[in-house]
């Protein structure tokens, strides 16, 4: 095991510095890093309540007397809700991510594993998942059972899995019949350890750049839902205000790009860290 | 054939998810019909499960859903009083016609823009281009659309705001066609826009590559000229993986197409579904998942068929 520990860190650590050189991956991060400050820290600083009414509705930026971002329908301030809205869309998101790397890993690496029928078996089950348009089968989820915060990751991991599962199963197929895995059984290491310990570091890097980028669908599910009032009424976030105030949005963009801007900006920042460690990780596909 | 017995399958285990959701439901479906007709003492309620044959085994009950949906009975509404085919078979049309368009779009788009790319790539716009994909991803569907609504529909009002057609609309078959196109515009392009860059680096990709290979090299040895070659012999090779990831993508251009009937006001089964959400209409609801999974797998056996028309070599298994 330490001798794979070894040989790991060194392309470990290059592909790290790699990562940092990258600028549209660093400005990911720091996008990534201004969104968590915002919306953890954000609220001590802004102290505006995003349900208390402030001012006279629908009053945009500039105007006398109004927040910064303006008011929305109900007269509340825009910009509390953006600096409070992400932690609903965070914390979901962050959930069902847990639950598709489950699922993930879990289909992946048995059907990879094993092969033969257990793998065309779990394929089959893949496949179903992937015929079902994703946030069409989400929403029936959410509206057949309750619009709350669990129900609605558990919604979105149970659709956004196979792709996981896919890129597990390739590693672990290409992985299972090198050196270092046949080493393990020959001294008679257990399916699970070889699995777990001796397999699955190996195949990490991929699965790690696919859990970054599944994170962003994971958060743009989350706002599609709310905003087509699934999501959990009884907490801001940015889907829900945009939804919630389509009424007016003609005359007053306000209330919809902000919120809007918001959950572009963290998708974004996922999606330039995973396309960042993709290139760091991957530098065969560099350039693509 | 293969490729038919397992599609059906496929179809036939969504059925038997469908039918597991309909069962994992809170709720007894007995007290809501009886709710409907407002009233609930437990011999209505024993009369209703012996009706709709509740008080039967789940394989029993299972067998006969299966058995109604293969013979093309859905159910009924519960909000419509109609059955929910007659139903789906009036939105189906406006969301094959959006989603086609999309796709169109975004193919011809995707490939015109990555053969440029591949022809010229220090050109501006191969960096544009790889920014817009990552822009596109990043960007909620339904916030496209608004602000597309707002810039094009407010701002400069040059595209209706939503709809398939105009409310006063009065006029000739070609000039109701054109009617359609006006409100498919902004629709088509807000579900089309993420993909029109991913397929634009796509086709870059292979047309780089196969403008390296031999045969290309051949055609131009010949004297054929610059542009036989590139779109006679290289184009074909170049469209096939957009051809592959496109039809793999249908599903979640319906998914798409679900966000974006409901911000445009598109009568297609997106909004059906959406519709159906509020007034808390399950059947209505499970009918269209199972629609759009047939959907799906009909368009993955199309993307074969297509595939073999674009590239003889390629032989359908089966």
């Amino acid at each position: 095991m330490t001798a794979d520990g070894a040989a790991l860190a060194a392309p470990g650590r290059e592909a790290w510095r790699m990562f940092f050189r990258n600028k549209a991956a660093v400005a990911g991060l720091f996008l990534l890093i201004g969104v968590i400050v915002m919306t953890y820290i954000g609220p001590f600083f802004y102290t505006e309540d995003p349900s208390d009414i402030v001012a006279r509705p629908l009053k945009g930026p500039g105007a006398e007397d109004v927040p910064l971002l303006g008011t929305d329908y109900l007269g509340r301030d825009v910009l509390a809700g953006v600096i409070n809205g992400g932690s609903t869309s965070l914390r979901v998101a962050a959930v069902a991510a847990l639950l598709i790397v489950f699922i993930g890993l879990t289909v992946g690496s048995l059907s990879g594993f094993y092969g033969g029928r257990i793998d065309s078996a779990l394929m089959r089950f893949t496949e179903l998942f992937q015929v079902l348009p994703a946030l069409l089968f989400s929403l029936v989820v959410v509206a057949l059972f309750e619009p709350r915060p669990l129900t609605i990751s558990i919604a979105i991991g149970v659709v956004l899995w196979p792709q996981l599962a896919r890129i597990t199963r390739a590693e672990f197929l290409r992985l299972k019949n090198q050196e270092f895995v046949k080493a393990a059984k020959a001294i008679g290491a257990s399916d699970l350890r070889i699995i777990l310990r001796v397999i699955l570091p190996n195949a990490l890097p991929p699965i790690i750049v696919a859990t970054t980028l599944v994170m962003g669908s994971a958060i743009l599910f989350e706002a599609a839902l709310a905003f087509l009032g699934l999501g959990d009424a009884n907490n801001v976030s940015w889907g829900l205000s945009i939804g919630l105030n389509r009424a007016n949005f003609l005359t007053s963009w306000w209330t919809v790009t902000f919120p809007g801007l918001a959950i572009f900006v963290t998708v974004l920042s996922f999606s330039l860290i995973g396309d960042g460690l993709q290139d760091a990780f991957n530098p065969k596909l560099r350039g693509r | 054939m293969a490729r038919i017995a397992q599609s059906l399958g496929l179809i036939l285990a969504v059925i038997v998810l469908n039918f597991s959701l309909i069962q994992l439901t809170p709720g007894d479906p007995a007290v809501v019909i009886a709710g409907e007709s407002g009233a609930g003492d437990p011999a209505l309620l024993a009369e209703i499960r012996a009706d709709y044959g509740l008080d039967e085994p789940f394989v029993n009950q299972l067998g006969s859903y299966v058995g109604r949906v293969v013979q093309g009975d859905l159910g009924e509404s519960f909000f419509f009083n109609r059955s929910v085919v007659s139903l789906i078979l009036d939105r189906l049309w406006p969301t094959i016609l959006l989603v086609g368009a999309a796709l169109l779009m975004a193919i011809v788009f995707g490939v015109l823009v990555g053969v440029f790319t591949a022809r010229r790539p220090e050109n501006p716009v191969s960096h544009f281009a790889t920014v817009m994909a990552l822009v596109g991803f990043s960007m909620p569907v339904f916030w496209t659309g608004l602000l597309l609504i707002i810039l094009f529909a407010s701002v400069v009002q040059w595209l209706p705001i939503g709809g398939m057609r105009d409310v006063q609309f009065d006029g000739g078959l070609i000039a109701s066609w054109v009617d359609v196109a006006r409100h498919l515009v902004l629709p088509a392009f807000t579900l089309g826009f993420l993909y029109i860059a991913q397929y634009s680096r796509l086709s870059r990709a292979s047309m780089l590559e196969v403008l390296q290979s031999d045969f290309v090299r051949t055609a131009r040895a010949k004297g054929l000229t610059e542009r036989v070659v590139v779109y006679k012999h290289a184009l074909r090779n170049a469209v096939i993986p957009v051809v592959t990831v496109a039809g793999l993508q249908f599903g979640s251009l319906l998914s798409g197409a679900l966000v974006v009937e409901t911000v445009f006001n598109w009568p297609g089964l997106g909004r059906l579904a959406y519709d159906s959400v509020l007034r808390r209409d399950a059947p209505v609801l499970l009918g269209v998942l199972l629609i759009s999974a047939v959907l799906v797998v009909v368009a993955n056996l199309l993307t074969d068929i297509v595939y073999r028309l674009i590239d003889p070599r390629i032989r359908v298994g089966g």
